[in-house]
């Protein structure tokens, strides 16, 4: 799960972690309310969106004067920004981020991850701080250091040596770093995070080192332990549709091709995209309905594909182990009459109860073309998707 | 022989009163596996459709001689089950439950780094079968056909496509293993590969990845240097979108090295059969062994 920047950096203020003083604003009134109650005479607006790339937009602005914060806020608010993290479609800025201003000395990158190849949680720090990272390990891998921390010892001084060392600190900075990584990792893994990552991490001129931005995201796995982190949950940030899916157990992702998929398993999901793919098509959804899904469930999957009107044909392809077919067949058979399908309708039974599904399906006088193995069923819908436009 | 389980596997299970705990294990019962009892805490000393109950896997242990767990217990308790078998040096642990957090697998590994004496598979898996002999998962049984084809997967309803198109063809399987769909887990391609080349009741390999990480390219590497059998590959999400979860917690591109197309490109220059098409594992898997000369038996 994604937090907004202001999210984040309450947080981090939760766990000693140096940001800076900052309002929030959802008007331009407030933006500069806000301002006025930070006092200074430089300010930040900053767009609080669910995404990098902000100050490439023009989502991050430096304001001289209370009139400029009130200028940017109204440039800012409300508008779509597109950045390469977005997608073409952009994001709506909703709420606004007033930030003080600080004398930077010096930028870094720093995040924490977890290493696949360990299986541990990883710093990365990097000299090249408020760049994309990405490019960094594109174009530089040396420049970033990695440092892994053993699980059952924690946090340790020498990780935090380590770190400073490859940034170039004096033994001063060092010091004062050493309580920001610290304090990052046990925010990283009291709050289960799954990317801490603060680019840039700035150095004063008075040796302070403060988080300037703040990305963190959450192993949603893990909410159950934290109330007050599931309560940033930003809903306007995410699909509406895979939202809806996921009330009921469903995982959906909206993709841009013409073919609605409904699949049991994430793998077989996937496997499916690649084969109608492969035959030419391409799919409008990835949805994976689980393994224990309902008849209930299953009739909501097709509304939600349907509801996606560029799809022209469906391909339902289901290996029942725990999903008894015949179930998987009522639902399907309940879910077409319900939704009045008006699409070609592929259907590929395997598994627990098959020849009973095949029953239903065939008994239920419903148009549905059934496809013998996985590849049958790709070729008859990508063929049914062609015939439909 | 097959390999982790077999005739001789005395299975119990923990979270063995819930409701998918006593259905699983009712199934892999029926299947053949010998099932000696089951851990729920507070209920010791009872009896359960049949099976002793036990507070503790310890006392478990001891009383049934167990040597082999399946994990059924809900997503924030079921860390702390494995490590109480880790602790109790259970052999092989199966854990099924997904949705387990993910720092709490990162205690778990760490566990496991200290006791190699003990394998965990999974979580967020179907669990292992060697067919005609033992099923722990919640895989269906009845698909598969006992032979000479082992399988290692991540995904579960993938592997299911991969055993039935080998059965449809008369290849039956020596012992299936998924390793689950999570970003930390138990047991990887390359524990698994090296058991099989090792098994001298397994003839050839169907390993089957997914984008995200780069287990299966590690894998692809080993099989170069060590794999003695024949090995067909497939990795799922080819058509996926970038930065996106596909469903499995670890299944998401997250740069150029784990795209599907990155890790086939790696899968062929290791000399492993590619099947492009997840229809074709078990036709590949036929031209893989004709083209090492060995004779497709299941027995």
């Amino acid at each position: 799960m994604n937090v907004h920047e202001y999210q984040a950096k309450d947080l981090m203020r939760k766990f000693g972690i140096k940001v800076l003083k900052g309002e929030v604003a959802k008007t331009v009134d407030e933006a500069v309310k806000g301002a006025e109650k930070l006092g200074g005479k430089i300010w930040v607006v900053k767009a609080q969106i669910h995404a990098g790339g902000r100050g490439k937009a023009g989502g991050v602005k430096l304001a001289k004067s209370l009139e400029e914060v009130k200028k940017y806020a109204s440039e800012i608010l409300h508008s779509t920004l597109v950045t390469h993290q977005t997608g073409p479609e952009g994001k709506k800025v909703n709420t606004l981020l007033i930030e003080e201003g600080c004398n930077i000395a010096k930028e870094f990158y720093l995040g924490i991850v977890l290493d696949r190849n360990n299986s541990k949680v990883t710093f990365m720090a990097s000299k090249e701080g408020g760049v994309e990272i990405e490019e960094v390990v594109h174009k530089n891998p040396e420049a970033i250091v990695k440092v892994s921390v053993d699980p059952s010892t924690g946090y340790q001084p020498y990780i935090g040596r380590e770190l400073s060392n490859a940034l170039g600190l004096d033994a001063a900075q060092a010091k004062e770093a050493d309580a920001f990584y610290r304090g990052l990792y046990k925010l990283y893994t009291e709050s289960d995070c799954s990317i801490a990552e603060i680019n840039p991490l700035v150095l004063t001129a008075d040796n302070q080192m403060i988080a300037l931005d703040a990305k963190l995201n959450f192993d949603e796995n893990a909410l159950f332990r934290h109330p007050d982190i599931a309560a940033y949950r930003d809903l306007t940030e995410e699909s509406a549709k895979e939202v809806e899916a996921s009330k009921y157990g469903l995982s959906y992702i909206e993709l841009d091709g013409n073919i609605g998929c409904l699949v049991n398993g994430a793998g077989l999901a996937m496997a499916t995209l690649d084969i109608v793919k492969l035959n030419g098509g391409n799919a409008a959804n990835f949805l994976d309905v689980g393994g224990g899904a309902t008849k209930e469930a299953v009739e909501q999957a097709f509304r939600i594909i349907l509801s996606d009107l560029n799809v022209k044909a469906i391909l339902v392809n289901i290996f029942g182990g725990i999903m008894k077919c015949d179930i998987i067949a009522e639902g399907v058979v309940a879910a077409a009459r319900a939704v009045s399908l008006s699409v070609p309708l592929v259907v590929r039974l395997e598994g627990t109860n098959v020849e009973l599904g095949k029953k239903i399906l065939k008994e239920s006088g419903l148009a549905i073309t059934s496809a013998t193995d996985l590849g049958d069923a790709a070729v008859k819908v990508v063929a049914a998707a062609k015939g439909a436009k | 022989m097959a390999i982790m389980i077999d005739n001789n596997t005395r299975l119990f299970t923990i979270g063995i009163t819930g409701k998918q705990g006593t259905f699983h294990t009712k199934l892999s019962q029926e299947y053949g596996t010998k099932v000696v009892g089951g851990v729920t805490p507070g209920k010791g000393g009872t009896v359960h459709e049949g099976w002793p109950v036990f507070n503790t896997v310890k006392e478990a242990i001891k009383t049934t001689e167990a040597n082999a767990a399946m994990v059924f217990v809900p997503p924030p308790f079921a860390a702390d089950a494995i490590l109480e078998c880790i602790d109790a040096k259970m052999p092989i642990i199966i854990c099924i439950t997904e949705g387990i957090p993910i720092l709490d697998m990162v205690k778990v590994k760490g566990a496991l780094a200290r006791s190699p004496e003990v394998r965990l598979v999974g979580p967020n898996c179907p669990g292992v079968i060697t067919p005609g002999q033992c099923k722990i998962g919640i895989m269906p049984g009845q698909i598969h056909l006992p032979g000479r084809i082992g399988i290692i997967s991540r995904s579960g309803t993938l592997t299911y496509e991969a055993v039935g198109q080998l059965t449809a063809r008369g290849i039956g399987q020596s012992t299936c293993v998924g390793i689950g769909g999570d970003p930390v887990n138990g047991t990887n391609f390359i524990d698994v590969l090296e058991m099989f080349n090792n098994d001298p009741d397994t003839d050839g390999v169907i390993m089957i990845g997914e984008i995200g990480g780069t287990a299966e390219t590690d894998a692809a590497r080993w099989i170069k240097k060590n794999m003695k059998k024949p090995v067909v590959g497939f990795i799922a999400g080819a058509a996926a979108p970038k930065g996106k979860r596909m469903g499995h917690a670890g299944a998401l591109i997250s740069g150029e090295d784990d795209t599907a197309e990155a890790k086939f490109k790696v899968l062929e220059e290791c000399g492993i059969t590619v099947a492009r098409s997840p229809a074709d594992l078990g036709l590949k898997l036929e031209e893989a062994m004709k083209a090492k000369n060995i004779t497709l038996r299941n027995k």
